[in-house]
């Protein structure tokens, strides 16, 4: 069975650096898998190099066992990649149904004509979007904010919404780029519910994390990057056990019990 | 202590304005229905063909300074080439009118269709370009378009211009005097507002709007916002167009001297004024400027100061425009520092508490 996603070899040189070398990825239908590193390791590369932001110096993309790797981004996102921001990029003067609204985009086939001549066409996609958009809204319990513009909303609900606009796309493989970030641990707690309970509806999910709680318990296996490189990947227990990872983490044969602490 | 005092009374006046639009957005359909009536005998009750020309100037560049709207305003690029556009509807309709002797109402849409096929071939080497560069390429565009206009004699007339332009006539009534001519404008600025109306609301205007807020965002939901770029250029364009087709038989005499960089400064101006990315705002705006320029004859060409001061004073106070909200792009850049400030100021309150 082709895995849903597969990276092979990806490489990302900026001139002389090389912030992404010889990273593989296997990303099967149903898993929640994570990526973690150090910071600076190379990840949101990675990620923009398979979703198409960068295109990546050397390697190949599959998605669904064809290769999209010299595709645009928006032609990613028709083929079933829905991807979220490290920093949020909501559109902020727009409200949040609008918001979603705009993930519809590819669904709808309304042109220049239906939309001025408000043919059956644009009836029926403005009533699609709408319904399909307070689906969406409701589902991930954003319903008080529907007519709220975006950009006041406080922080982790516009987290929320981030995803709920990447959902309207009906994306075969879900991106997330460091969704805790800044958010505290109760807002962390309930965004893990969140992705555990979309990957029950059927999402494939791929996240950036830093928050290793987070990643252990969600995720059922995981990357692990330093410096670009693959170090380790796994089931959590796997790679919670890799000497590679711990060292990346906490320095060579140092905060281990503390036996050396004085070195 | 004074400088407080003139920051309270602009809030003031903000929030007045901020309650009048909610009151104009609650009877909206009154209010254009009596807009509608009231504009439709205004020339029954004037006979001076002055007061009708200005209402026509009116109506003319509320269809450009919107046309420039849906460009800057909705889609977020910044176009400065408008006189250009217009300047290539007008020719159109000059040209075909006393060259080729068509009707009016074919080369109506014809001199559109070809003003957005000519912008479409700005719009395609520009697509990657942003903000004061792709200004700067429409801007020397506007000046190609007016040079070519000057120096291509044996099309343009050259610096004679084009004389002569036949008057259109409307089931046999020729549009001849400011009456009839405002009656035109009117039916053609009511056709433009409501068209983009319908546009800005459809998937194509929300795609143009998140192309605004943030493209990269916009790309990665599957917009393809080259397309939509350029389908924006040429609908702007398009409209420009059709009031540059409507200007030439009115004034019956076209040259270059017409579309200035100057005109495109003035339908710019409108258009912030009135308030960028809103359909009301480039109206707003045309009915000042408009009104401003018949006021302020008497002191001649010191007008472009009050102009420029006008402009610096609405920058300063409501860069949103007259009509704008907080919807429209510039104040979104004020807004969010505004919010920053009352954000850093609420967090050192919460230290302290802490």
């Amino acid at each position: 069975m082709t895995p849903l996603f597969e990276a092979k070899g990806i490489c990302k040189y900026f001139g002389g650096l090389k912030a992404v070398e010889q990273v593989d990825m296997v990303i099967r239908e149903g898993d929640i898998f994570g990526i973690i590193g150090p910071n600076g390791a190379g990840k949101t590369t990675f990620f923009n190099a398979c979703s198409g932001i960068d295109r990546p110096t050397k390697g190949q993309v599959f998605l669904n066992g064809e290769e999209i790797t010299r595709f645009s981004s928006e032609l990613i996102a028709k083929k079933g990649m829905a991807r979220t921001f490290q920093n949020i990029k909501l559109f902020k003067y727009m409200s949040v149904l609008e918001n979603i609204k705009i993930g519809f985009h590819n669904q709808l086939k309304t042109t220049l004509f239906d939309s001025i001549l408000h043919t059956k066409r644009y009836k029926e996609d403005e009533k699609f979007a709408t319904e399909m958009g307070l689906n969406i809204i409701n589902r991930v319990g954003l319903g008080d904010y529907k007519e709220t513009l975006a950009g006041n909303l406080p922080y982790g609900i516009q987290r929320k919404v981030e995803i709920a606009r990447a959902l309207a796309l009906k994306p075969k493989i879900l991106l997330l780029d460091e969704p805790a970030a800044g958010m505290n641990p109760v807002e962390t707690q309930s965004l893990m519910h969140f992705i555990k309970d979309l990957n029950q509806d059927g999402y494939t999910i791929a996240v950036i994390e830093h928050d290793m709680k987070f990643v252990m318990n969600s995720c059922n296996k995981i990357l692990v990057l330093n410096f670009g490189h693959k170090i380790s990947e796994g089931c959590p227990s796997e790679v919670q056990n890799d000497a590679k990872v711990i060292e990346a983490y906490f320095g060579k044969s140092g905060a281990m019990g503390g036996a050396h602490a004085d070195r | 202590m004074t400088e407080q005092r003139s920051e309270k009374k602009l809030n003031t006046l903000r929030s007045s304005l901020e309650s009048l639009q909610l009151w104009v957005r609650h009877n909206r359909g009154w209010l254009l229905a009596a807009a509608f009536v009231l504009l439709c005998i205004i020339p029954f009750f004037t006979t001076r063909s002055y007061v009708l020309g200005v209402l026509c100037r009116i109506f003319l560049y509320s269809i450009l300074a919107g046309a420039l709207n849906t460009i800057n305003g909705y889609s977020g690029q910044f176009c400065l080439g408008i006189a250009g556009f217009f300047a290539i509807g007008a020719y159109s309709e000059a040209i075909l009118s006393t060259a080729a002797k068509m009707n009016f109402w074919i080369i109506l849409p014809i001199a559109g269709l070809i003003t957005a096929v000519i912008s479409l071939l700005v719009a395609l080497p520009t697509l990657k370009m942003q903000g004061i560069y792709l200004a700067i390429v429409t801007l020397g565009f506007s000046e190609i378009v007016r040079l070519l206009a000057l120096n291509w004699t044996p099309l343009t007339g050259g610096p004679m211009g084009i004389k002569g332009i036949p008057v259109p006539t409307f089931f046999g009534i020729a549009i001849r005097t400011s009456k009839h001519f405002y009656y035109l404008y009117l039916v053609m600025a009511i056709i433009f507002i409501f068209t983009t109306s319908r546009v800005i609301k459809s998937r194509i205007g929300r795609a143009w709007m998140s192309i605004r807020e943030d493209e990269l965002a916009s790309k990665s939901l599957g917009v393809f916002t080259s397309r939509y770029k350029a389908l924006n250029f040429m609908y702007g364009a398009f409209w420009a167009g059709i009031a540059g087709a409507i200007y030439a038989p009115y004034v019956r005499f076209i040259d270059s001297t017409y579309f200035t960089l100057d005109e495109g400064w003035n339908i710019l101006s409108m258009m912030i004024i009135g308030g960028q990315g809103t359909l009301i705002g480039p109206i707003v705006g045309s009915v000042i400027v408009n009104y401003l320029t018949e006021l302020l004859r008497p002191i001649g060409q010191w007008r472009m100061v009050a102009f420029a001061l006008l402009i610096i004073i609405m920058m300063w106070s409501r860069p949103q425009g007259l009509a704008g909200t907080s919807s429209s792009i510039i104040a979104a850049k004020k807004d969010r520092r505004l919010r920053r400030r009352f954000a850093t100021k609420q967090e050192a309150c919460n230290d302290t508490a802490v």
